[in-house]
């Protein structure tokens, strides 16, 4: 197995609310190799979210890293101060988030907020920076670098406020982006060339991709790997196409017989039975056996370890599998 | 078909989620400072309600003078000194309490009467509508209020009515500006339609919807403002407009003391720090409760 | 099966007018420019199309929640545009609609059963007991227990407030239901709850559907035919069948199936009807509105604006391109 770059080693993460704790994180494990887009996908409440922003460590509200570690070149993120994270963010690992009209100042333009954060972090005078941002432009295909450079984020489509978020993102020479449902505010077209952006980037620029997002489609067609994630923790993790294909653990098997075009026209869908656990209540065992139609009696008491089956890279959380583990 | 539908979806487990108000009075109560200022509030509102009860000399707090007893200092009989009169100081601030207290809150009260509805149907409506009564509005704006209160109250004639009448005429337009914004917004939400959709007629809409989303903005304002209110209704009375001798009020308690201020500070000085610590709590309060609505500024979870 | 017409739109237009201040030019929004579709009793008809194609304004002018700016609506035959005040409000009864967010789709002031009470009290002044057991029934009807009248909608998941949103229209025995985007904000799994729901209703109670919304295979799988609308026109109108096979004619039907990220290798391969590449081209006026983005677009394309012509029975298509070809 190859040095991963990104590894999430049990990982939780837990928010105090006026209702109680939450555990949006618990336990949970992949890693990201480098060169590769690595595909999170999960439904809403999963903690698919919550361990991007864990891992650069810029957690909202009373959310604490409660476990585990996250590593980064074999370092530690989680142990790291705020002064050396910040070395870290923007730098080698960024974030893109799904609303770019959130994340541009209005009141800039957009030359002046690149500007701004080529120059913290690389230095350079102006000149310089300028140059290097309409380079970056050029790589995320938009149109006309030098009048975007010059124009306003409102006047950009979203389409075009996302590429130039993936360059400031890109732009001070991270090794890892993590793009937490990135086209999913984009319609559907643009989200298409969004897509082959990110892949081309991969290709062009080696740089590797943590893709978090709820559309097993996406994933399908740009993630080499994916891990499935569900109240908090990995359910399934591996080849994208073996995992699709293969559907070991409960969960990923409904998820994707739940899609309208799992059945023909005219047939009933098929949900899952019962709804996502909210984190408050913990749930012994395996979090998923209140709804699963294979459980066994050992799921309600022992959460079933990430464990290889078939093959070392393809690994699932399920008891039913626990004899055939490599 | 049916039993896949019903078996699927269990029914809603209790709420783990406070609601909206819990978590608004959850995040107040944290706010020292503003408890403190409920507290201080509390015993102005109560010791001016039983006012009667509360002093040895009900008779000096309603007005009857004691000239024996006058300019005295404080002491154990008379914890705060008489006033020119002879009259037991601190009975007074209890009696003008009333005055000052019920201006304050009556004043906000009519303001809001008055301008919130005229706000949610401005903002409801949109159109012709809209523009006329904003242009209203702007027009008592553009009067500096205190100015205007004195004007108003001056054609009225004097007395504790008219000044909360002319007070609060010159309030509503920002209840108005209020609701109208928050209006705005709301209309463009699903169950507003959804209502119309139904066929509910706008005026119900407006106050069955609109009217109680639009409370917590609203109120927090007016908490904010009865302070305010409080002191434009002191600095009425204290040009001798409002409430006339010898019916107390901690505004013309100043006006009436202020000559004797350098040598006997103790009956203008009295009012000045009620007036004071009335309105430094709704303040404080106000800010708290500001604060705790706004989700964004909400002090979190732990 | 599907029956006489229930609804038909005939030149419907719908502008909006912004700017014309200070000597600027007046802009036009064209948000529904000519629209003609008709709608048979018990069918549903999907409606597809990206942000600012008016599918949305579509659907919130069919129920006068938009008036029109031209053009006629027929309900059953009759003209609903002209119908003002107690008229107006007696159409309601028969024309509904369910919202894309449920959270948004109800005061939160009010509990459930008022907000059930709503409609029932409107229409038909139903009180206390009576109005209880309707209320009642309602709620069962889409699969929520009886105490959940007293309840208030923070305390509900989104899956269970869009029940909720589904009895509400039902409670005045609509013929018509609006569907705008009902199952975007919701998780897959909840997604084939709702879908399952919304089918059963409709055969047990003879509901026609409008059902709008950008995800082309929640569209394909509920409806009978679609309409791809672009830019405020209906670009192509075909059966369901024929988009599930690939047969669609107009380009930008061509990019939508296209750009879908589909989980399925075998679906990719017999939707992928274009390269993904990038749509550039400014917008230019007079001639087909999606000439600037066409891969194909000729200089008629450029000159006159296509009409929506039939190809085959029950096919329409409005492309320069696809008449020549028939």
């Amino acid at each position: 197995m190859s040095q991963a770059l990104l590894s999430i080693e049990n990982l939780s993460v837990r928010f105090k609310t006026y209702a109680g704790v939450i555990h949006a994180v618990n336990g949970m494990t992949f890693d990201v190799r480098p060169g590769e887009i690595f595909g999170l996908v999960g439904e809403s409440g999963c903690g698919k979210s919550v361990t991007g922003l864990a891992v650069v460590r810029t957690l909202p509200g009373s959310g604490r890293i409660s476990g585990g570690r996250i590593l980064f070149h074999g370092e530690d993120l989680a142990a790291k101060s705020e002064a050396e994270m910040q070395a870290i963010r923007g730098r080698r690992i960024a974030m893109v988030f799904q609303d770019p009209t959130a994340s541009l100042n209005p009141v800039f333009t957009i030359g002046q907020q690149i500007d701004h954060i080529i120059r913290h972090h690389t230095g350079g005078d102006h000149e310089t920076a300028r140059r290097k941002a309409l380079d970056w432009f050029n790589a995320v295909a938009l149109p006309d670098p030098q009048a975007v450079y010059d124009t306003y984020p409102h006047r950009l489509s979203g389409g075009m406020q996302q590429r130039v978020m993936i360059a400031m993102a890109l732009c001070s020479g991270a090794e890892l982006l993590i793009a937490d449902e990135p086209t999913t505010a984009l319609d559907v077209t643009i989200q298409a060339q969004i897509l082959e952006l990110l892949v081309k980037l991969r290709d062009q620029q080696g740089i590797s991709i943590l893709l978090i997002t709820h559309n097993l489609g996406v994933v399908a067609e740009t993630c080499e790997r994916v891990a499935v994630a569900y109240a908090g923790q990995i359910v399934e993790t591996g080849p994208t196409p073996a995992v699709l294909a293969r559907r070991l653990h409960p969960y990923t098997e409904g998820l994707l017989a739940a899609l309208p075009t799992a059945v023909r026209k005219g047939q009933t869908l098929q949900p899952i039975a019962g709804q996502v656990p909210d984190g408050l209540q913990p749930i012994a065992g395996c979090p998923f056996h209140p709804r699963c139609g294979k459980a066994l009696p050992v799921c309600a008491q022992v959460n079933p370890a990430l464990l290889p089956v078939e093959h070392a890279d393809h690994l699932t959380a399920c008891h039913l599998y626990t004899e055939a583990a490599v | 078909m049916t039993t896949t539908t019903l078996s699927a979806e269990p029914a809603a487990s209790p709420p783990a989620v406070p609601s909206e108000r819990q978590l608004i009075w959850r995040a107040f109560r944290q706010d020292k400072l503003a408890m403190l200022g409920v507290l201080v509030i509390l015993f102005f509102v109560l010791t001016s309600l039983f006012a009667p009860l509360l002093t040895p000399y009900p008779a000096q707090g309603a007005g009857a003078p004691n000239i024996i007893e006058k300019f005295k200092a404080p002491s154990a009989e008379h914890p705060l000194g008489t006033d020119y009169l002879g009259r037991d100081v601190l009975a007074r601030i209890f009696y003008g309490g009333r005055s000052s207290l019920t201006t304050g809150f009556l004043v906000v009260f009519l303001a809001v009467l008055i301008g919130a509805p005229l706000g949610a149907v401005a903002g409801y409506f949109g159109g012709r509508v809209d523009d006329v009564i904003m242009r209203i509005t702007d027009v008592f704006l553009s009067f500096p209020p205190l100015l205007l209160a004195i004007a108003i109250a001056t054609a009225l004639g004097s007395g504790f009515v008219n000044t909360m009448i002319a007070i609060a005429i010159t309030w509503w337009p920002w209840y108005t500006r209020l609701v109208r914004a928050q209006t705005v917004s709301l209309r463009e939400r699903y169950f507003i339609e959804a209502a119309r959709s139904i066929g509910v007629p706008s005026f119900k809409i407006i106050a069955t919807h609109i009217l109680p989303n639009v409370l917590t903005p609203v109120l927090v304002q007016g908490t904010m403002d009865l302070g305010s209110a409080i002191l434009t209704g002191a600095a009425i009375n204290f040009i001798g407009l409002g409430v006339q001798p010898p019916q107390a009020d901690w505004g013309n308690m100043i006006s009436q003391g202020r000559i004797y201020f350098i040598e006997r500070p103790w009956f203008a000085g009295s009012a000045g720090v009620a007036i004071f610590l009335v309105v430094l709590s709704f303040n404080l309060i106000g800010d708290a409760l500001r604060d705790a609505a706004d989700p964004r500024t909400r002090r979190g979870e732990a | 099966m599907s029956g006489p017409l229930l609804i038909e739109t005939r030149n419907l237009c719908k502008h909006f007018s912004a700017g014309g201040w200070l000597g600027g030019g007046k802009r036009v929004v064209r948000a529904l420019d000519d629209v003609n579709l008709s709608i048979q009793q018990q069918e549903t008809l999907g409606v597809v199309g990206e942000s600012g194609c008016g599918k949305t304004t579509l659907g919130r002018v069919l129920l006068r929640l938009i008036e029109p700016t031209a053009g006629q609506i027929l309900f059953e035959g009759r003209d609903i545009v002209p119908l003002k005040g107690e008229d107006l409000r007696r159409q309601a009864r028969d024309m509904q609609i369910v919202f894309q967010n449920p959270y948004s789709s109800f005061d939160p002031r009010f509990s459930v059963r008022m907000s059930l009470a709503e409609p029932l009290q409107t229409h038909q002044g139903l009180q206390g007991a009576a109005l209880e057991e309707r209320a009642s029934e309602l709620l069962t009807q889409v699969g929520m227990p009886v105490d959940t009248l007293s309840r208030y909608p923070h305390e509900f998941s989104g899956g269970q407030l869009q029940r909720i949103a589904v009895a509400r229209a039902l409670a005045l025995n609509p013929k018509f239901i609006v569907l705008d985007e009902p199952t975007s904000a919701l998780d897959v799994s909840v997604q084939a709850q709702i879908l399952n729901l919304l089918q059963d209703l409709q055969q047990r109670l003879n509901l026609t559907y409008l059902f709008i919304s950008h995800d082309l295979s929640v569209v394909e799988y509920i409806s009978s035919r679609i309409a791809v609308m672009y830019l405020g026109k209906v670009v192509e109108l075909l059966p369901t069948a024929l988009v599930s096979a690939g047969h669609a004619q107009h380009p930008y039907t061509q990019a939508l199936l296209s750009a879908i990220p589909e989980v399925s290798v075998e679906r990719r391969h017999k939707r992928t009807l274009l390269p993904k590449s990038v749509f550039e081209g400014k917008a230019q006026a007079g001639g087909c509105s999606f000439a600037p983005r066409c891969p194909f677009a000729m200089d008629v394309c450029r000159a006159v604006e296509p009409p929506l012509v039939e190809l085959e029975t029950g096919h329409l298509s409005a492309c320069h391109l696809a008449n020549e070809m028939q």
